[in-house]
């Protein structure tokens, strides 16, 4: 049987899991992480920090492993040029994410929570990625 | 959720013990991507695959199977009690941040996940600069957003 599908799944809901409990699908929340000048919600680190101790433990096993577990080889970056693309990219992303106090993941998993709302903010999202996909046609 | 009613001095609304859990699940569910497929848990990446937009390298099924995942696992906590009743912000709103959010990920090679989680924990310069780009410009945003007087949030 593949598990890959399966394993695929699993780290899926517990991704979407994580973002519910550390308050990610609550566009507020991510608001007040990004409104250092004014009001902040420093919650947002606690999210990143956890996540970012479990991720550097992880990394670490991945030189002493011949390949993943139900994989047959890891397909890691490798690039490291800064180029403009990258920066102006992330740039637009950044205002994205402070406008609606939405990112890609908590997008598609407040789906469950608030259905509507999430489900205009995922529709655009492929709309703008379709267009970047236009361009590079 | 408030698993916890621990509190941050000086920050009354942050919930720093509910923080720590759900991000440490966040980086439970990138290593599960990491160990067992050998890939990035980069959520925009991976949507766009599973639209068929380009993106991850993974199986267009995988790419499927892990985006399904991820309301599947707010529902689960939903169950328990956790999500809240968050306010969204208005349709034209929604609309425009999330075209910019998608051209941004696409262009910017990530999000928060594959930049944020993913990236920085394995110190990509990439993913370094792309994160403190997109926490400036998001910080810029909503200050700008405030001065002007503009709320999205019920």
């Amino acid at each position: 049987m593949n598990m890959r599908p399966l394993i695929a799944l699993l780290s899926g809901t517990i991704f979407g899991a994580g973002l519910t409990i550390g308050g990610m699908t609550d566009p507020a929340r991510v608001r007040g992480f990004l409104d250092l000048l004014g009001d902040w919600d420093p919650t947002l680190a606690f999210v990143m920090g956890g996540a970012l101790i479990v991720m550097a433990i992880a990394w670490r096993f991945v030189p002493g492993m011949a390949r993943p577990i139900f994989e047959d080889d890891f397909h890691v970056p490798t690039r490291n040029d800064l180029t403009p693309k990258l920066i102006g990219g992330a740039a637009l992303f950044g205002v994205g994410w402070g406008i609606a106090g939405l990112c890609p993941g908590p997008g598609f998993a407040a789906l469950a929570i608030e259905p509507l709302g999430a489900a205009i903010f995922v529709a655009a999202m492929f709309g703008g990625m379709g267009l970047v996909r236009l361009t590079e046609r | 959720m408030m698993l916890a009613t621990f509190t941050l001095p000086g920050f009354p609304d942050a919930a720093p013990v509910d923080g720590l859990i759900g991000g440490g699940l966040i980086g439970l569910a990138a290593a599960i991507m990491l160990l067992g497929l050998g890939r990035i848990a980069g959520v925009s990446g991976i949507a766009a695959k599973a639209a068929g937009l380009g993106g991850s390298g993974m199986s267009r099924t995988g790419a499927f199977a892990f985006v399904i995942g991820l309301p599947l696992g707010a529902f689960l906590v939903m169950l328990a009690g956790g999500g809240g009743d968050p306010s969204f912000a208005g349709t034209v709103p929604l609309v425009i941040a999330g075209v910019i959010v998608g051209v941004g990920t696409r262009l910017g090679s990530g999000c928060t996940s594959g930049h944020g989680v993913c990236g920085m924990s394995r110190l990509s310069a990439r993913s370094i600069v792309a994160t403190g780009v997109f926490m400036a410009t998001g910080i810029a945003t909503v200050a700008l957003m405030n001065a002007a007087g503009w709320e999205v949030l019920s």
